[in-house]
């Protein structure tokens, strides 16, 4: 008990908890000691009960991917000619749409495609940029990672490349678990730790902003989560580039984990700790994609003060057989009956 | 600094609840009112940790909804139908047999037994639904008809409440539900249900169930038309019944689906509101043993949630679950007790399966004799 209080302080105090402290909380404190907690540091940051959301979509241009990890539900290997690459009819469609919705940005994705050259996605963005008034937040490090090997480029020189082809800011997909005997479980042929935070360094001195995300409850240990949290702590400190920190939840459906999904009370008290742990990150985002909007909802009382998107579509959660839908007008129910404000955001979190 | 509650207000509860003084009307709307859902939650927690420790209930049980027609046609039920209505059914005995007879192996230990206004039955089919479930089931407790049916079977049988509880205890009747309780006001019940019981008849019949030494549980169906105030008195008639009698088991608030009902424009509960019933409903009826986050209604993640907002109890596996899913529920159709154990263990709780009465079966996986552990409620 005596250990809980004294790392209690520290939080109230605003003195930074180390990995090991993380640790003990997540196994010994009360659930609503986290959320309280967690509630104290969101608005001493945030002290308008506002809730934020962007309206965009994602597009995912390619769902081949070399990659295989083991808990996707989405890709399809080269092979198995199940694959598909977007056609510019049906992407520009998408992000017409995405306008006339109101959406201020796309998250553009897609697997790890060996078929697409260097010139593929230097004209995919140009023609993007050339033909739409729209955020790309694209491109996460696996892919970056990938795409500089495969063209024997550096990453610098990539992320330089698509900056100037029009990519706005990098999405924080593809973290899954900063922490290399985790990855090399789970996705072995994607990117390590290290080129992952390297092309958020490299984008962050670029002066792009990024996103930064947690998959958890697959192979990890709780204390790989504050491993994880750690890196993306320290990065921050360096460049000062994440908007926002997501945590969610590995969804086991279809994919080659056999695992019974991460709880809504882990996930509450992960959400909590990392509003706790990541004192340098502005927002914390709770993800009603994989925990619905119930819990979605809740998480707004343990640190999170912004819900994401309204992801007019969504393909890779869905494969794995979880479909939460939630139209603009739900998201802002939900937001209001939970007693806060919401807004409207773009992706650098400026009110709209 | 205070680190207990944003809502300074709530202070004033907290230092009644921590000396056990019972809360008010007043303090019942101010903790509907107040945006500290978990300074709310905070204070049922100690209540439910009092009371529970970091127990957490569950039983394996199995439902039979021996029909959906019903004369009542209540507004928020998307279960009932008209006799001559497709989809319309009545099990009859040898239907119950089958059923029973399908999950036999399983360690069945509860019945959950409701069913519609069925305006051509005889008394003697529930009798004969009781000592049927019995010969199969013998071991197991059968916790059947609500309030509603009771009044019911009443008409039927032409007996008093009193006899018609006695007939149906002798033919194997141990519990009852809680159920269509609704709320109490009679304004809502005009509105709404106007054919049902009111208020005030549920309540005397369950007075009467209690007296002819039967328990029963009590809920509130909650997220229709009915306002803040309504809720609170609805929840203060049941801790005067119960301070009466001591008959009622376990309250479980009722989150109301709207899907294919007549109010199905009204948008689902939300989780805030879920969890404000269930820990407010610990807070306000002190002489309750039991509070149950039902995840058939609430789901799965929110009941698990729930644990920590002054639930004590997950309710059952449940084999399928029916009224609430004709109305949209989205959760299982039932759980195992793996997965029941596991939702209760993540939140950081000690499974224990329970019979009808609370006594103790298993306790984090280890069975408790049956000269061990007993509970209360019987």
């Amino acid at each position: 008990m005596k250990a809980i209080e004294s790392i209690i302080d520290k939080i109230y105090q605003n003195v930074r908890i180390t990995i090991d402290e993380g640790f003990f909380l997540f196994n010994h404190a009360d659930l609503l000691t986290l959320a309280g907690m967690a509630e104290h540091k969101r608005f001493e940051r945030h002290p308008d009960r506002l809730i934020t959301f962007v309206v965009d979509r994602n597009i995912n241009y390619t769902n081949i991917c070399m990659s295989g990890c083991k808990f996707c539900a989405f890709y399809k290997t080269p092979e198995s000619g199940e694959g598909y690459v977007i056609s510019r009819e049906s992407l520009h469609e998408k992000i017409q749409e995405t306008l006339d919705l109101g959406g201020t940005q796309i998250l553009l994705q897609g697997g790890m495609n060996p078929h697409l050259e260097m010139s593929y996605y230097i004209d995919l963005l140009k023609d993007i940029k050339a033909n739409f008034k729209i955020h790309i937040h694209g491109f996460s490090p696996p892919e970056i990672a990938y795409i500089a090997e495969k063209s024997g480029m550096d990453i610098a020189a990539v992320v330089s490349l698509f900056r100037e082809a029009g990519l706005d800011s990098i999405p924080g997909g593809g973290a899954e678990i900063l922490c290399d005997d985790v990855r090399l479980k789970v996705s072995p042929n994607k990117c390590m730790t290290g080129p992952w935070l390297e092309v958020m360094e490299t984008a962050h001195n670029l002066g792009m902003k990024s996103s930064a995300t947690m998959m958890f409850g697959h192979a990890e240990t709780p204390h790989h989560i504050f491993e994880h949290m750690d890196k993306i702590r320290q990065l921050q400190d360096r460049t000062g580039g994440f908007t926002a920190f997501i945590p969610w939840t590995f969804q086991p459906g279809n994919t080659r984990i056999h695992h019974p999904g991460t709880g809504a009370a882990v996930y509450l008290r992960v959400l909590a700790l990392s509003r706790i742990f990541l004192d340098n990150i502005d927002n914390i985002q709770a993800s009603w994609v994989t925990q619905g909007e119930k819990i979605a909802q809740t998480a707004l009382f343990y640190g999170a003060n912004d819900l994401g998107s309204t992801m007019i579509e969504e393909n890779v959660v869905a494969s794995a057989g979880v479909d939460f839908m939630l139209p603009e007008k739900e998201l802002r129910r939900l937001i209001e009956t939970a007693g806060f404000t919401p807004h409207q955001r773009d992706c650098y979190y400026n009110l709209l | 600094m205070n680190r207990l509650f944003r809502d300074d207000a709530l202070k004033d509860i907290y230092n009644k609840v921590k000396k056990g003084i019972r809360l008010s009307r007043e303090d019942g709307l101010l903790l509907y009112k107040t945006p500290d859902l978990n300074g709310v939650g905070r204070m049922a927690d100690h209540v439910r940790r009092q009371r529970h420790g970091n127990d957490a209930f569950y039983v394996y049980n199995q439902h039979l909804n021996y029909t959906n027609i019903c004369k009542n046609r209540c507004l928020f039920c998307a279960y009932a139908v008209d006799k001559d209505d497709d989809g319309a059914y009545l099990w009859r005995i040898n239907d119950i047999e089958k059923r029973l007879m399908a999950r036999i192996d399983e360690p069945v230990n509860e019945l959950h037994i409701v069913g519609g206004l069925h305006p051509s039955l005889d008394f003697d089919y529930f009798t004969d639904l009781l000592k049927t479930v019995k010969r199969i089931r013998p071991t197991a407790k059968i916790k059947a008809f609500t309030s509603v049916e009771i009044d019911y079977l009443s008409n039927l049988s032409g007996l008093s409440v009193e006899d018609t509880i006695s007939e149906l205890k002798k033919a194997g009747l141990d519990m009852m539900p809680g159920g269509g309780a609704e709320v109490m006001s009679e304004r809502v019940r005009k509105k709404l249900f106007p054919k049902k019981v009111p208020g005030h008849r549920w309540l005397e019949i369950m007075e009467a169930v209690h007296r002819a030494g039967i328990p029963t549980n009590a809920t509130m169906l909650y997220g229709h038309i009915e306002t803040l105030e309504e809720r609170v008195d609805h929840l203060i008639a049941l801790r005067e019944l119960q301070d009466r009698t001591g008959g009622f088991s376990a309250f479980i608030p009722l989150a109301f689906h709207s899907q294919n009902t007549a109010l199905s424009h009204l948008p689902a509960t939300t989780a805030v509101d879920d969890l404000k019933n269930i820990a407010i409903a610990r807070l306000l009826l002190d002489n309750f043993d039991h509070i149950k986050a039902y995840w058939v209604m609430i789901g799965e993640k929110l009941a698990q949630v729930a644990l920590n907002y002054g639930a004590d109890d997950l309710d059952g596996t449940i084999i399928e679950e029916r009224i609430t899913h004709e109305a949209g529920a989205t959760s299982a159709k039932g759980l195992t007790r793996d997965d029941m154990e596991r939702m209760i263990r993540d939140a950081g709780f000690v499974p224990v399966e329970r019979d009808t009465f609370y006594n103790v079966l298993c306790r984090d996986g280890v069975a408790v004799s049956e000269n061990g552990t007993t509970g209360h409620g019987a």
